[in-house]
């Protein structure tokens, strides 16, 4: 099967800085790629580009076949992004916010509405429908942010540290949502926990100053040392790229 | 043009979720309204027209726009929004356009407001409201020209306080370039820039509308000002989005 998601060579510099060099992987359908790396890596920044917002300086991506560079529109209709932070209009209801969401996706009338109940559904937010997002604890408007990214049911999802800030019990039910959907879409999301990674994912990209590291699933990543803790540190402290242990 | 639109619709129910929509109103009546009656001489001119009125609000604007336009990227910027806004599937043009059809909406709204105005002159006597309506035309123009030239400013600079300063100072480069101080001087000295600054000087377009006379030049005047700004707009926002 064809890959939803295909980065093609990307970089990004910034002045003499290169935050991300000559990244290339694809996702296919039913993949959850875990994308790991310590702070600064280029994490938000691959997924940035992905996503169409920070433009390339050098490759592309494409999601579903379309170029993000060169049919950014197109690209996005496929795309559901949860930015990094899950920013929200503060003064917005939730039901505004996903209504005016699902509106600019293109859905009017009882479609729209039907979306709109639907992603509130999936990330339980029917009780605060009608609250303004600024009186929202930080999980809801972590959920807020993915209803928004799930509106569409797109094929390929993009999350930025989707359960950053989340109490354990609401990390769980992100974390079953998106195993729930994982068959039927492309998924990338990046975290700091590795735990995560072991749980959800079904393969995981290591990455720090720009560069891919590793890329395995899970559990041979973790074969390589005496924990996935301990690999992980082991790659992302080095100086140089270490070289692939067996 | 409905995701545009989509837009504009969230940016203008914003204005109202916020101070910003009423403190903005107030100023403006209250202003509008002491400026008229006060400085303006209504009661004293012994005419039953709007003149002092049409006269004032294009210096009003000068900074009550710019007050308008300095949040409009920079606050999408502090709460990350444009983000989200960016990676929906619109593009830049749409965003832009949205966000200035807001603002001028809103502007409209504002101006609506001081109908009492034109009841005042019509209870008092019998005004030429062809020329009032042309008038109100004329500042609407303005107020558009003021937030095109603002929200581009404000795409610029993450800084509010810099976007205002800066969008007030453009924005009185083309209200003054038509007064008679500056096309006197530049007449004098330098007799081929006082043309081209009586061209592209905002308040003298509008004194034609505030007379009555809506010429088909001040109107595409007034569009290719707004579209050549919006245009700079949508490539500073290209450029900056991610900065």
């Amino acid at each position: 099967m064809s890959a939803l998601i295909e980065i093609d060579r990307l970089s990004k510099r910034f002045g003499a800085f290169t935050a991300v060099d000559d990244v290339s992987f694809a996702v296919a359908r039913g993949e959850v790629l875990g994308f790991l790396g310590p702070n600064g890596a280029g994490k938000s920044t691959t997924m940035k580009m992905l996503a169409g917002f920070v433009t390339p300086s050098a490759g592309t991506a494409r999601i579903c076949g379309e170029d993000v560079v060169e049919r950014p529109v197109a690209a996005k209709k496929h795309l559901g992004y949860l930015p990094e932070g899950a920013p929200t209009y503060p003064e917005m209801t939730v039901a505004g916010f996903l209504g005016f969401a699902a509106r600019v996706r293109g859905y009017r009338g009882s479609e729209a509405a039907d979306r709109v109940a639907h992603a509130m559904r999936l990330t339980t937010l029917e009780g605060v429908r009608l609250q303004p997002i600024e009186t929202l604890s930080k999980g809801f408007k972590r959920r807020v942010g993915l209803a928004q990214s799930l509106l569409h049911d797109p094929p390929v999802l993009v999350l930025d540290e989707p359960t950053d800030g989340l109490d354990p019990n609401q990390k769980h039910e992100v974390r079953r949502l998106i195993g729930q959907m994982a068959p039927t879409k492309a998924i990338i999301i990046s975290t700091h926990i590795l735990e995560e990674v072991s749980a959800i994912c079904t393969r995981a990209i290591i990455i720090a100053r720009g560069r891919v590291l590793a890329d395995s699933t899970p559990a041979e990543l973790s074969r390589r040392g005496p924990s996935l803790d301990a690999v992980f540190r082991e790659l992302t402290m080095a100086p140089r790229p270490a070289p692939e242990a067996a | 043009m409905r995701t545009a639109l989509t837009i504009a619709r969230r940016e203008l129910a914003g204005y109202f979720a916020t101070p910003v929509a009423y403190v903005f109103i107030v100023i403006f009546l209250v202003m509008t309204g002491a400026l008229t009656f006060t400085l303006g001489n209504f009661f004293n001119r012994g005419t039953a027209d709007l003149q002092p009125f049409f006269g004032f609000v294009p210096w009003l604007f000068l900074f009550l726009v710019p007050a308008l336009t300095m949040r409009l990227w920079a606050e999408e910027r502090r709460l990350g929004t444009i983000e989200l806004l960016l990676t929906l599937p619109v593009t830049q043009g749409q965003a832009v356009l949205g966000k200035f059809l807001a603002a001028w909406a809103f502007c409209g709204i504002a101006l609506a407001l001081t109908f009492p105005l034109v009841i005042t002159v019509n209870y008092l006597g019998n005004p030429d409201n062809g020329v009032i309506a042309t008038g109100y035309i004329g500042c609407l123009l303005v107020a558009g020209a003021y937030l095109a030239v603002g929200a581009a400013i404000s795409a610029l600079t993450k800084n509010q306080v810099v976007a205002f300063v800066l969008a007030v100072a453009v924005c009185f480069v083309f209200a003054a370039a038509g007064s008679p101080v500056v096309t006197e001087f530049l007449s004098v000295r330098l007799p081929v820039l006082a043309e081209i600054a009586r061209g592209v000087s905002v308040t003298d377009r509008l004194s034609g509308f505030s007379r009555g006379v809506v010429a088909l030049r001040d109107i595409v005047f007034f569009a290719s000002f707004i579209g050549f700004w919006l245009f700079a707009n949508a490539v500073a926002v290209d450029h900056r989005k991610a900065d």
